[in-house]
C-alpha cells in the first residue's frame, strides 16, 4: 500500500513555508514531536500522518497491522479509531462492536445519523450492510474527514454522506426539515471527551425528536469518573429507562434506547426470545465485522431491570450546567 | 481614592471576561462550539470594547464625576441582566433566518453581547480620567489601570472557567455578575466622591465636602 511508504510520511505542511520560516517551523515541530517520541518509538509505532486541525491534533500511526487515528499528541496511546489493514472489516474496538448491537432493536434501518466520523468505522460498516440506507455522518472537523478518506477507506456516496457541521446545529436544522432517523449513533469525541454541548438534556431531547417511533438511539460514552453518574442521569431524565451496556474489559459504556422517541410506558418490552432470535439472524451479517452479537444480546438481557450502578442524586447536565470536562477530572 | 477606582476597574475587567466566556456557553446550543463561534464572540467583544473605549473617553471630557462613573456600572447591569430572558428567543430567531452558523453566531453575538460590552468598555478610559492629576503622571496612571483591569480580566476568565461553571448555571452566573456590577456601582456612588474630592478638586475646590 503506497500510503504506508515512509517517504510520503513527512509533514506536508513543511512545503508551504518559505525558507526563513522553515527553520522556525522545524524547531517548533521538533519540540512537539520530541515530547511524544519516546512512547511512539517504544511501542514500535510508525507515524503515517500528523496534522494539527482547528479542533485537535490528528495523528495516524501504524503498529503492525493496526492503523490507528489519535486525536491528541499527549496521550498517544488512546486511539479514536483503528483499522486492521489486513482485514479492514474487523472492528478493532469494543465500543464499535457494542454500538452495532443497536441493530438488535431495529435490524433494518433506512435512515441513519451518526455524530462523529473518526476513522469512519461505523458508517463504512453500515453502508456495506445496508447499501440502500441513507446514512448521514456529522463531523465538524474537515481535517478528520480528509484523514478518513485518505487513510481509512472512507468514500462518500449518494447514500453515505458526510455533513461538515457541528452536530448541535445539524440536529436543530434536521428538526426544522422534519428529518427522522431509524438509528442515531452519538460518537462525537474530541481529544478529551464528548464536547460539552453534545451531552446536555436539551441536545438529547433534540436528538430524541429526530427518531422514528421504532428508532434506536446508541451513544458511546465512558463508564468512569463522576461524569458517568451525571451523564447517566441526563439520559434517564430524557429517555427514562435505557440499556446500560458496559464493555467487559474496556471502560466503555454504550447507552442504547430502543424506541427512544416514545414514552417509556409506550415502548414494547424487550423479550428475551425475540432478542436472541434477532441476534441469531444478525450473526452471519455481523460476523465479518467480528461483532459478537449473541454475546452482546446476552449482556443486554442482563442489564435490563438492573439497578442503577451510579449515584442517582448527581445533577443531570443541561445547557445551563454542563461542566462535563471538569466533572470528568473529579 | 486610588484603591477604590482600581477595585472598580478590576471588577470591570473581571466581568467583561467572565461574560465573554459565558458567551461561548450561551451560543453553543444554537451555533455549536466550533472555532468560528469563538471567532464571532471575540470579534464582537473586541469591537464593542473599542467602541466603549471611544465613548468612555468622550464621556470623561465633560464634568467627569464619580457619580457618572457609578452610572456606567448601573447601566451595564441593566443591559446585562435581561440576557437571561431574551437570549433564547433571539437565538431561535437568528437560527431560523441565517443558515450559515458562522454568520448566525456573529449576528447572535452582536445582538446579545454588544450593548453591555460597549458600556463595560467605558469603564477603563473613564477611570483613567478620574485618576489622572497631571500630564506627567498620565502614562503611569493609565498603565496602572490597565494593569488592574487586565488582571481582573485574567482572574475573571480563570474563576469562571474553572469554578463558576462547575458550581452554578449560566443564568445564575449572569445574575451574580449583575449583582457585582450593581454593588460596585453603589460603592462608586457613595464612597468614591469623598475620596476623589480630596485630590481631584484640590485645585478648584479646596473643601472636599461631606
Amino acid at each position: 500500500m503506497s500510503l504506508l511508504k515512509p517517504s510520503s510520511m513527512h509533514r506536508p505542511a513543511d512545503r508551504r513555508f518559505a525558507q526563513p520560516l522553515k527553520s522556525f517551523w522545524a524547531l517548533l515541530t521538533a519540540l512537539l514531536v520530541t515530547s511524544v517520541a519516546p512512547s511512539v518509538l517504544a511501542a514500535g509505532k510508525t507515524v503515517i500522518h500528523e496534522e494539527r486541525s482547528l479542533y485537535t491534533s490528528i495523528l495516524v500511526q501504524q503498529q503492525r497491522d493496526l492503523l490507528c487515528l489519535n486525536f491528541t499528541l499527549k496521550r498517544a496511546d488512546s486511539s479514536q479509531s483503528c483499522m486492521d489493514v489486513k482485514n479492514p472489516q474487523r472492528m478493532v474496538f469494543a465500543y464499535t462492536r457494542m454500538a452495532m448491537s443497536g441493530l438488535l432493536f431495529n435490524p433494518n434501518p433506512k435512515h441513519i445519523m451518526i455524530v462523529g466520523l473518526g476513522g469512519g468505522t461505523l458508517p463504512v460498516a453500515l453502508t456495506e450492510i445496508f447499501p440502500e440506507a441513507k446514512i448521514q455522518t456529522v463531523e465538524i472537523d474537515p481535517a478528520v474527514i480528509g484523514v478518513a478518506k485518505r487513510f481509512f477507506n472512507f468514500t462518500e456516496t449518494a447514500n453515505n454522506k458526510i455533513i461538515q457541521q457541528d452536530a448541535r446545529v445539524f440536529a436543530k436544522r434536521a428538526a426544522l426539515q422534519k428529518q427522522q432517523f431509524d438509528l442515531i449513533i452519538l460518537d462525537a469525541f474530541n481529544g478529551d471527551y464528548i464536547p460539552e454541548h453534545l451531552m446536555t438534556q436539551e441536545f438529547l431531547t433534540e436528538v430524541q425528536n429526530l427518531l422514528t417511533p421504532d428508532g434506536v438511539l446508541v451513544a458511546n460514552t465512558f463508564a468512569s469518573s463522576d461524569l458517568y453518574a451525571h451523564e447517566s442521569n441526563t439520559y434517564k431524565e430524557v429517555f427514562g429507562n435505557f440499556i446500560n451496556l458496559k464493555g467487559r474489559d474496556s471502560g466503555n459504556r454504550v447507552v442504547i434506547v430502543p424506541q427512544g422517541a416514545l414514552n417509556p410506558e409506550q415502548r414494547t418490552p424487550i423479550s428475551k426470545d425475540l432478542l436472541l432470535a434477532q441476534a441469531g439472524a444478525l450473526t452471519p451479517i455481523l460476523s465479518p465485522y467480528a461483532v459478537p452479537i449473541k454475546r452482546l444480546a446476552k449482556d443486554i438481557l442482563k442489564t435490563i431491570n438492573a439497578p442503577a450502578d451510579w449515584d442517582e442524586s448527581k445533577r443531570p447536565l443541561t445547557d445551563q450546567y454542563s461542566p462535563a470536562n471538569l466533572l470528568r477530572s473529579q | 481614592m486610588i484603591p477604590i477606582i482600581h477595585l472598580l476597574a478590576f471588577c470591570g475587567g473581571f466581568i467583561i471576561m467572565s461574560f465573554e466566556l459565558l458567551g461561548g456557553r450561551i451560543l453553543a446550543p444554537y451555533f455549536g462550539s466550533g472555532v468560528y463561534v469563538w471567532g464571532s464572540i471575540i470579534t464582537i467583544f473586541m469591537l464593542s470594547l473599542a467602541i466603549g473605549y471611544l465613548l468612555g473617553g468622550r464621556l470623561s471630557v465633560k464634568n467627569p464625576s464619580p457619580r457618572k462613573f457609578a452610572g456606567i456600572f448601573a447601566i451595564s447591569a441593566i443591559f446585562l441582566y435581561p440576557m437571561i430572558l431574551y437570549a433564547q428567543p433571539v437565538m431561535e430567531f437568528i437560527f431560523q433566518q441565517i443558515e450559515d452558523p458562522r454568520y448566525g453566531s456573529l449576528t447572535a453575538a452582536a445582538f446579545l453581547f454588544m450593548v453591555p460590552t460597549i458600556i463595560l468598555g467605558m469603564i477603563s478610559p473613564y477611570s483613567v480620567r478620574l485618576l489622572v492629576d497631571n500630564v506627567e503622571e498620565s502614562g503611569k496612571v493609565a498603565g496602572a489601570l490597565y494593569f488592574t483591569s487586565t488582571l481582573g480580566s485574567a482572574i475573571g476568565t480563570l474563576v469562571t472557567s474553572f469554578y463558576l461553571v462547575l458550581w452554578f448555571e449560566v443564568d445564575t452566573i449572569i445574575t451574580i455578575l449583575t449583582l457585582i456590577l450593581l454593588s460596585i456601582g453603589l460603592i462608586a456612588w457613595f464612597f468614591a466622591p469623598g475620596q476623589l474630592g480630596a485630590s481631584k478638586n484640590s485645585a478648584t475646590n479646596p473643601s472636599p465636602g461631606a
